[in-house]
């Protein structure tokens, strides 16, 4: 706290118990209020999300009539703004929990072994899994990530190691663009690309993959740029000081010096790029049944996996959106699983001795 | 650069390993460029029959391909600003917590709550805004309705099932609100620690302090947040698709069941089933995001780079 620096000694101020009890007044009442509500039977249930709103209002409105009348004008201010500002971090909290709830509630149903081992062939109603459509993710991912890390680490040793002038310039703005492309936009793209040679009818995993890895080489090349950057020019210098040529001071010094920061990158690149929808929508289709090659054939993937579901319901509409929500929630977990990867991977592979 | 001052002489003969390794990695550069011009030129060319075709042959009124896209873009622009309006408010609100509220030890952790959100995929934010947000939402609005019907924005008749543009722009907030708020805490941390204590040493409050001083020196560095925000949200698809029951009109209206739908979530509902002259039309479409958002992102990456040392976005 900054009351130190700013209160004269005459001064009276607000105690930090005297705010907590008008945190727990302001909660016991908006919760004594809407349990009224329950009770009173005008409305179903009890709404959680409406009882910390009012809470956090009620609290802002009587901590600043307090500060006012207590502490003066420019204390309330300030009083007003910590408030807002907290309220504002809460708030924005309520969506995440409430997404992270529904997604682990309604996914757990269908979050069983027959949904890891089967597919959608032939399946109406209730049943079936997503296998096909996890296989088909890890497929195409894999292959976006094939394309997209050699093309994005060489250009960032380019700019980093080689490039001088306009053309460096240009590809740096020219990386810059391609973070902006709208995920469709790149879906557009290798569909434009591919129907040129196959026709309009054309659908299948690689198409998918060529989209995913547009969306991907920047976000590669922009963590591995800042990677690169940052290993000391000395250790260069000494490694071409004895006479190593400069690919390999490249190769055997530079980059495993900044290994950790590159995987970790790619990490976040890939769990980036694996929730990607709609390009995958538009070149990769959907399907039902198995299908390993990426090369013919509409091949499911997971995102598209659960909008399918929740677009498509047959008439038994719990087990479909069941199925949604079972995907979405191994999609959260991929996503959360490599996050986490690259966060310890980040410790583990940091150079060591620099610090 | 850290190229060291002997490569440009040829002192010794050229080694076979160095002239591969360079070559190669010029070729990767090379190669972006290549691949950003090929997406402009097979978006184009593929476009580009649209811009040709019948009128008739374009779209339902016969109108041709202009009328067609500007309630799209109308759509887009006005879903996206709203989503901002949102976010802007709530992410300076996060940014500043984190920078200049939280504990310096728990600040490190909020920050990772709230990157969690940015990697949360987008249909999965669909599938909560339909599921969870919009019934939630429903009552409020009929609320709204009967009571602040009178406002134009808020007019009638209320749509039964919440999936309005409102709460497209609320999903679309909690999508970018990472972005921004991400962005502008690495600005408001890089303030000056003279400035602020300069400030609190003439005897200004917390938050006459960040209004004095961080708020002052971190404007570029918001704006810039801003607009790749407001980026992000105009290419994004698929909770559009997913929460908004759409139509192709200009309304201004958030609570009807009559919303302005976006380009992206066009292209996405109405690809799959496209054919012929159809797939061009869509395709002519994704173009105009294209341009929309390419001029949104270079806005941001120019006031940027004019103001590079007061940035922390990259």
């Amino acid at each position: 706290m900054a009351l130190v620096l700013s209160a004269p000694p005459a001064m009276r101020k607000l105690s930090r118990g005297t705010l907590w009890a008008v945190v727990a007044l302001s909660l016991l009442l908006s919760v004594g209020f809407f349990s009224l509500l329950v009770l009173s039977g005008a409305s179903k249930d009890f709404n959680i999300v409406g009882a910390i709103l009012v809470a956090v209002i009620l609290y802002i409105i009587v901590t600043f009539g307090m500060s006012r009348f207590v502490e003066g004008r420019r204390k309330a201010t300030d009083r007003l703004a910590t408030a807002l500002v907290t309220s504002a971090f809460i708030v924005a909290l309520l969506p995440l929990v409430s997404l992270v709830y529904t997604a682990v509630a309604n996914g757990i149903n269908r979050f069983d072994g027959d949904f890891f081992n089967s597919s959608m062939r032939n399946v109406v109603g209730a049943g079936g899994g997503g296998l096909h459509a996890i296989v088909g993710t890890l497929e195409v991912t894999a292959a976006a990530t094939v394309i997209s890390v050699p093309i994005g680490i060489m250009t960032a040793v380019y700019l980093v190691e080689y490039g001088k002038g306009r053309l460096s310039r240009a590809i740096t703005v020219l990386v810059d663009v391609m973070t902006g492309i709208p995920s469709i936009v790149a879906g557009l793209f290798a569909f434009a690309l591919f129907a040129l040679f196959f026709g309009p009818g054309i659908r299948f995993g690689i198409g998918g993959a060529v989209a995913l890895s547009v969306l991907m080489i920047p976000v590669v090349v922009r963590s591995t740029e800042e990677m690169l950057k940052i290993v000391p020019n000395e250790l260069r210098e000494a490694s071409l000081a004895l006479g190593v040529p400069k690919w390999l001071t490249v190769v055997k010094v530079v980059i495993p010096t900044a290994i950790g920061g590159i995987i970790t990158g790619v990490m976040i690149a890939i769990s980036r790029i694996i929730g990607e929808t709609a390009p995958l929508l538009i070149i990769c289709g959907m399907s039902t049944s198995m299908n390993y090659d990426l090369f013919s054939g509409r091949m499911a993937t997971l995102p598209v996996f659960v909008y399918t579901q929740y677009s498509n319901q047959g008439t038994d509409t719990q087990a479909y959106l069941d199925r949604a929500w079972t995907g979405a929630l191994v999609l959260i977990l991929i996503v959360m699983v490599l996050n986490i990867l690259a966060r310890i991977l980040s410790k583990i592979l940091a150079p060591k001795g620099s610090r | 650069m850290p190229v060291a001052p002997s490569a440009t002489r040829p002192r010794s003969r050229q080694r076979p390993g160095d002239v591969l390794f360079s070559g190669a990695a010029l070729a990767a550069g090379i190669l972006i460029l290549v691949a950003l011009a090929a997406v402009t030129i097979f978006l184009i060319a593929q476009a580009l029959p649209a811009f040709t075709a019948n009128p008739a042959d374009v779209s339902k009124d016969g109108r041709g391909f202009w009328s067609f896209v500007v309630p799209l873009v109308f759509g887009t622009i006005w879903a996206a600003a709203l989503a901002l309006l949102i976010a802007l408010p709530l992410s300076i609100g996060i940014a500043l917590f984190i920078s200049h509220y939280a504990p310096r030890r728990v600040a490190v952790t909020l920050g990772y709550i709230v990157d969690l959100l940015a990697a949360v995929p987008s249909v999965v934010f669909g599938l909560w805004g339909i599921t969870v947000l919009a019934p939630a939402m429903q009552p409020v609005y009929v609320w709204l309705v009967d009571n602040l019907g009178w406002i134009p924005l808020f007019a009638g008749p209320v749509s039964g099932t919440g999936r309005t543009v409102l709460t497209v722009a609320i999903v679309l907030a909690v999508m970018i609100l990472p972005i921004i708020t991400a962005l502008s805490r690495e600005v408001f941390l890089q303030t000056p620690r003279l400035h602020e204590e300069a400030a609190l040493a003439l005897g200004a409050t917390r938050w006459e302090m960040i209004r004095m001083a961080v708020l002052p020196f971190g404007r570029p560095g918001l704006i810039s947040a801003t607009m790749l925000g407001l980026g992000r949200a105009l290419g994004e698809t698929m909770a559009v698709a997913m929460v908004l029951s759409p139509s192709v009109i200009i309304s201004f209206a958030l609570l009807t069941s009559q919303n302005p739908t976006t380009i992206a979530a066009n292209i996405a509902l109405n690809f799959p089933e496209a054919s012929g002259i159809g797939v061009n039309v869509l395709i002519a479409t994704g173009l105009v995001l294209f341009l929309i958002t390419l001029l949104v992102n270079s806005l941001a990456r120019f006031i940027i780079n004019r103001r590079k040392d007061f940035s922390g976005a990259n």
